[in-house]
């Protein structure tokens, strides 16, 4: 059984051939009380947050098991979609993204590298940093990161972009007003997640 | 030659300070604080104090016999009457002794104080005052805010709860004091959305547990979770940049607890942590004068007539060509 480690700021994720196993690590700043709640806390939220967005049509890792501070979960094996992008998976990221904004979630971290393509189909991973909201800017922000990276690795990311937003307003009726706030979003400059 | 030297003026809320800098050291500071007599800041009321102590404060400066090649002010954030009353000094003394007017971002400010202070070059930053909670770090020619709060800022809050358990403005250093005391944590709402944090939510809630558990309980708790927020979206900024500094700022940035939190973190994740001496972290008249020097090395000069304050003026709209 192959295991090796990612590490995260919040989070150290353990890859097993058949699972993940992911376990938020203690934080020396914090007070232990405070400390324990929020890993649970947020443990808990992940492992819920996961089946919402499955339930809403999304693609997920299976939880497995819930402890107090780690997840554990299915593996997917398969392409990061920033692999093997094309206009077609990011018209189906699009239309992911759309049922999960739709769904009044916001998966915060929306990269490349946390959508998994698998036999044509793809998987959003790590809600670690997901909640639930139905603000405009909000899920602006969501499809800007992911605009982002389009941006800092494809040469094609206006048509890449296009695809994507073209997914996004069938699944999502509020689609358009998002848009726009995306385009005031980097128009702002203001970029809340840097990716590489 | 005499090296460049550039006087600059604070005045965008409770601070109103003067100073004549140039880049290795401070020749003149001159500061009258506004105190209010009850309450927090009323802005009539600090603007008004702000016109009567502004030619003394500019004139004790001026006394100290040095010269300068510009002069600078706080053009915003701030309160409005403040930044408009500061702005007329600043123009009056730069048409006098015919001089460049540089307007200077106060958050921008902040994190060059800092980084002149401390000798850090390229930091996450942690600048926390009353009106304001923001992470910023440099990327692609200016400082990009990652997180800030979504209401209020720290100090604000802070202030808004010592005023609940009847202490005198400004209530940070009291709330300090207070917690050092303090054993048991009690639970209060910890609010992070991505990268933003939210504030009031937590007072609320602070308010309500003063009722039932000791002050000093409670300051201690309020602390250690307000904090914990800042810290926790200090550390993300810190993973997603890859920068190895963390540098703090802003008058809440001299809480010894909060710097002994970030320390921890940068301990753990082997970054270095700066913060500049005490006097630096409220706001002064040397952090724009130096800022206003950088300007003023790269021609970032204003006219008068295109010298506006602007109250809600964000740190990201200023170019930073020298870092």
């Amino acid at each position: 059984m192959a295991v090796s480690e990612v590490r995260g700021a919040e989070a150290v994720v353990g890859l097993l051939s058949d699972r993940v196993i992911k376990t938020r690590v203690p934080k020396s700043y914090r007070v232990r009380e405070l400390d324990e709640r929020l890993r649970m806390e947020r443990t808990r939220a992940e492992a819920k947050i996961i089946s919402e967005a499955r339930r809403l049509g999304i693609p997920t890792p299976i939880v497995y098991d819930i402890h107090e501070f780690s997840l554990e979960m299915e593996r997917i094996w398969g392409e990061p979609i920033k692999h093997v992008i094309s206009l077609g998976l990011s018209r189906s990221a699009g239309v992911l993204v759309g049922r999960l904004h739709r769904g009044g979630l916001i998966h915060g971290d929306l990269t490349t590298s946390n959508m998994i393509v698998k036999d044509d189909r793809i998987y959003l991973i790590d809600f670690g940093l997901s909640y639930w909201d139905m603000t405009l800017e909000s899920r602006g922000v969501d499809v800007h990161v992911y605009y982002q990276t389009l941006i800092s690795s494809h040469e094609n990311h206006k048509e890449l972009m296009a695809a994507f937003a073209d997914g996004y307003r069938s699944s999502f009726p509020g689609a358009e007003e998002v848009l726009r706030r995306v385009k005031e979003i980097e128009y702002r400059g203001r970029y809340k997640v840097e990716t590489l | 030659m005499q090296s460049t030297r550039v006087l600059g003026i604070e005045g965008t809320a409770w601070s109103l300070s003067a100073a004549i800098v140039d880049r290795d050291k401070v020749y003149a500071e001159a500061s009258h604080p506004y105190v209010p007599e009850t309450g927090g800041i009323h802005p009539m009321a600090a603007a008004q104090h702000h016109a009567n102590h502004v030619a003394r404060i500019i004139r004790q400066t001026l006394d100290s016999g040095h010269s300068f090649d510009g002069v600078a002010f706080s053009q915003g954030p701030g309160l409005g009457p403040c930044l408009r009353t500061v702005a007329t000094a600043a123009r009056a003394l730069s048409l006098a002794y015919d001089v460049p007017l540089i307007g200077v971002n106060h958050c921008v400010a902040h994190i060059e104080v800092g980084r002149w202070q401390t000798g850090c070059h390229d930091p996450v930053v942690l600048y926390v005052s009353g009106a304001n909670s923001q992470v910023l770090a440099f990327r692609r020619g200016r400082y990009r805010i990652f997180g800030e709060t979504l209401d209020i800022g720290i100090g604000n809050a802070l202030d808004k709860f010592g005023r609940h358990l009847g202490l005198q403005h400004p209530g940070g250093p009291k709330i300090e004091a207070l917690a050092k005391e303090g054993t048991s944590y009690i639970d209060l709402p910890y609010v992070v959305k991505g990268m933003d944090l939210s504030f009031s939510g937590m007072m609320s809630a602070a308010k309500e547990a003063a009722a039932k558990h000791s002050k000093e309980d409670v300051c201690f708790s309020l602390q250690e979770n307000a904090f914990a927020m800042l810290v926790e979206v200090t550390e993300r900024a810190l993973a997603h940049t890859g920068k190895g500094e963390v540098l703090i700022g802003g008058g809440v940035g001299a809480n010894m607890r909060l710097q002994a939190m970030l320390e921890a973190m940068c301990t753990d994740r082997g970054a270095r942590f700066y913060a500049p001496p005490r006097r630096y972290f409220g706001d002064n008249g040397a952090m724009i004068a130096y800022t206003g020097l950088l300007q003023l090395e790269h021609d970032m000069t204003l006219d008068v007539s295109d010298s506006a304050v602007n109250p809600t003026f964000r740190p990201d709209e200023v170019d930073i060509p020298w870092l």
